[in-house]
C-alpha cells in the first residue's frame, strides 16, 4: 500500500524533493506539500482505494507522512 | 515590575471596557477621523487613548497578568471604533490578531510568556509582516527564511505592505523555517523594537484605510532564537490568524456600515423635521438598508461567537475543521461585499450631501474604506480556497 501512496504523492503532492528520497516517517509538509496539494492527494487516495475520508480524518496530521496516510487508509477500510 | 508601573499611573482595564472604547471612538477617533484620512496619517490620538485605557492587552490571559477578554468582546470594540474611524479600528483589529496568535501559540515558551506580560504592562503595539515581494497576498508562502545560529536568529524580509509598521513597537513576521525549507514550511517570528530596522520601499497613498499607514518596507532583524514561535505557522494560521482576522475584520466592516447607516438615518430625520407630518421618500430606502445592516450584524455576531466559543474550548480540531474554515471564509467574503453595498445605499439616501466631502452627511471616507475589504486577502483567492475545501467536505 505504501507504494500506491507514494505514487499518488509523486503525482499530486507537489513536493519539492523526490518522494523516493523520503522515509515513510518524513514530514511531507516540510517537503513542500501545501494544504491545497493535500486536497488533491486525498481525492486521489479516495479514487485509488475506493474509500471516503470522513470529515474527522481531514486533519493536517493525517496527511503529514506516508505512514500517517497509510494508517488512516487502514483505519477507514477497517471501519467499513 | 507591575507595581512600579502601577505607581506610575497605569490603571488596570476598567470594569466596562466596551463602554470605554465607545467613548474613545466618539470623543477621540471621530474628532480626528477626517484629518487622519485627508493627511493619510497615523491616528495617534485614538491609539494613545486606547493605550491609556489599557486596551491593547485585553486578550492577555489572567495567568499572565492580563484581563483575558474573549474574542467577541474585542470584536465588539472593533465595531465601535469603526463607527467613527475605520483606520483606528483596523489598527486595533490587526494588533489583536497578532496578540491572539502569541497567546494561543506562544505559551509553551517562557520568553514569549514574559513578553505577553510585558506587552500588557507597557501596552505595546504589534504589527504584522506576512506580505512579501514575490508571494503577493498568499499568506501561506514565504520567500525569505529565518536563519538560526548560536541561539540567535536573523531575518530579513522585503514586505509589500506593513500597516503602521513605523508606529509599532514590535512586529510578527512570517518566513520559511530554514534556508532549505520549501515556501509553505513557515514559522512566525516576533521582532522586538530595537532589534529591527525598516527601510520604506513604497508609499501608502490609497483610496481608503489611509490612516493604517501601510507602505512596503525592507525589514532587517535579529534576536534571541526563542522569539521564533515553537509551532508551525500552518497551525497558527489555520487555528488562530485566519479565524481571528476574519472575525475582527468583519467587525470593522460592520462598524463602517453601521456608521454609514447612522449618517443616512440622521439625514432622513432632518428631512422629516423639515416637513413635519409627512414621511420622506428616503425613509423607505432607510428601512431597506437598515434591514441589510441587521443581516450583516447577525452574521458577524453569530460567526464571532462561534469562533470565540471554539477558541475558549481550546480544542484545535474544532478550529481547523473544514466546515469551520468554510464558515469563516464565507463570513469574510459576504461581509466585505455587504459593507460596500450598504455604504452605497446610504450614499443614495443622503444624495449630494453624502457625496460632498465637507458635509456632516459625507460618506466618501466610508465608501473608500469599505472598498479595501474585498482586497484584503482577495475574495477570489478565498473563494478558490473554499472551492477546493468543498471538494472534500462530506457533511454539513
Ligand atoms: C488596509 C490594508 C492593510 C494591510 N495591512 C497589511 C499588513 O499589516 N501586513 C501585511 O503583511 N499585509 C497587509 N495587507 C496586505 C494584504 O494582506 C494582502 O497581502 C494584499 O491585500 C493582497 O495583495 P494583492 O491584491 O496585490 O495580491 P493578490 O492576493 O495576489 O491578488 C491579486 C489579484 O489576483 C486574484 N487572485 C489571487 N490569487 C487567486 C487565486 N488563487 N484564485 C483566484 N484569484 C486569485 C485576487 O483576487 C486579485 O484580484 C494589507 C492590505 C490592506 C488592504
Amino acid at each position: 500500500m505504501t507504494e500506491a501512496i507514494r505514487n499518488i504523492l509523486k503525482e499530486h503532492g507537489r513536493l519539492s524533493v523526490d518522494i523516493s528520497t523520503l522515509t515513510d516517517a518524513a514530514d511531507l509538509y516540510q517537503a513542500g506539500m501545501t494544504s491545497h496539494a493535500s486536497v488533491n492527494v486525498m481525492l486521489a487516495l479516495e479514487a485509488n482505494f475506493e474509500i471516503e475520508f470522513p470529515d474527522k480524518f481531514l486533519r493536517r496530521s493525517v496527511f503529514s507522512s506516508v505512514s500517517a496516510i497509510s494508517e488512516a487508509v487502514d483505519e477507514i477500510r477497517a471501519a467499513r | 515590575m507591575t507595581t512600579v508601573i502601577a505607581q506610575e499611573g497605569a490603571s488596570p482595564v476598567g470594569p466596562r471596557p466596551l463602554e470605554t472604547v465607545a467613548r474613545i471612538a466618539s470623543e477621540v477617533a471621530r474628532v480626528h477621523a477626517d484629518a487622519v484620512d485627508r493627511e493619510g496619517r497615523f491616528p495617534a490620538e485614538a491609539i494613545e487613548a486606547l493605550k491609556r485605557a489599557r486596551l491593547l492587552g485585553v486578550l492577555v490571559p489572567a495567568s499572565l497578568g492580563g484581563p483575558g477578554l474573549g474574542l467577541d468582546e474585542v470584536a465588539a470594540m472593533c465595531e465601535a471604533l469603526a463607527h467613527h474611524c475605520a483606520s483606528t479600528a483596523m489598527i486595533f483589529a490587526m494588533h489583536h490578531i497578532q496578540v491572539a496568535c502569541l497567546v494561543r501559540h506562544g505559551q509553551s515558551s517562557p520568553l514569549l510568556r514574559a513578553y505577553l506580560t510585558e506587552l500588557n504592562e507597557r501596552q505595546a503595539l504589534i504589527a504584522s509582516v506576512t506580505s512579501e515581494v514575490g508571494v503577493g497576498g498568499e499568506m501561506r508562502a514565504s520567500v525569505t527564511c529565518v536563519e538560526q545560529r548560536d541561539g540567535r536568529f536573523t531575518l530579513d524580509k522585503d514586505a509589500t505592505t506593513i500597516s503602521y509598521g513605523e508606529h509599532a513597537d514590535d512586529l510578527l513576521a512570517t518566513a520559511r523555517r530554514a534556508p532549505d525549507a520549501p515556501r509553505s514550511d513557515q514559522v512566525a517570528v516576533l521582532l522586538r523594537k530595537g532589534d529591527f530596522t525598516l527601510e520604506r520601499t513604497s508609499a501608502w497613498d490609497t483610496l481608503g484605510m489611509r490612516g493604517t499607514c501601510s507602505p512596503g518596507a525592507k525589514v532587517r532583524s535579529s534576536g534571541p532564537a526563542e522569539q521564533v514561535l515553537p509551532v508551525p505557522f500552518a497551525d497558527i494560521a489555520s487555528q488562530t490568524m485566519v479565524p481571528v482576522s476574519h472575525v475582527l475584520w468583519s467587525s470593522v466592516w460592520l462598524g463602517i456600515a453601521a456608521g454609514a447607516v447612522g449618517r443616512a438615518r440622521a439625514f432622513v430625520r432632518q428631512q422629516a423635521r423639515a416637513k413635519p407630518g409627512t414621511t420622506p421618500p428616503t425613509a423607505v430606502r432607510l428601512a431597506e438598508v437598515h434591514n441589510q445592516l441587521q443581516t450583516l450584524r447577525a452574521s458577524v455576531h453569530e460567526v464571532s461567537s462561534d469562533a470565540g466559543r471554539r477558541m475558549a474550548a481550546g480544542d484545535p480540531e474544532a478550529l481547523s475543521s473544514i466546515g469551520f474554515s468554510l464558515k469563516m471564509n464565507n463570513l469574510k467574503v459576504s461581509a466585505s461585499q455587504l459593507v460596500v453595498d450598504i455604504v452605497h445605499r446610504a450614499l443614495l439616501i443622503c444624495g449630494i450631501q453624502g457625496y460632498k466631502n465637507d458635509s456632516p452627511f459625507s460618506l466618501g471616507r466610508h465608501l473608500r474604506d469599505a472598498h479595501s475589504a474585498a482586497l484584503m486577502i482577495g475574495n477570489d483567492r478565498i473563494l478558490a480556497t473554499n472551492a477546493s475545501l468543498l471538494l472534500v467536505l462530506k457533511d454539513e
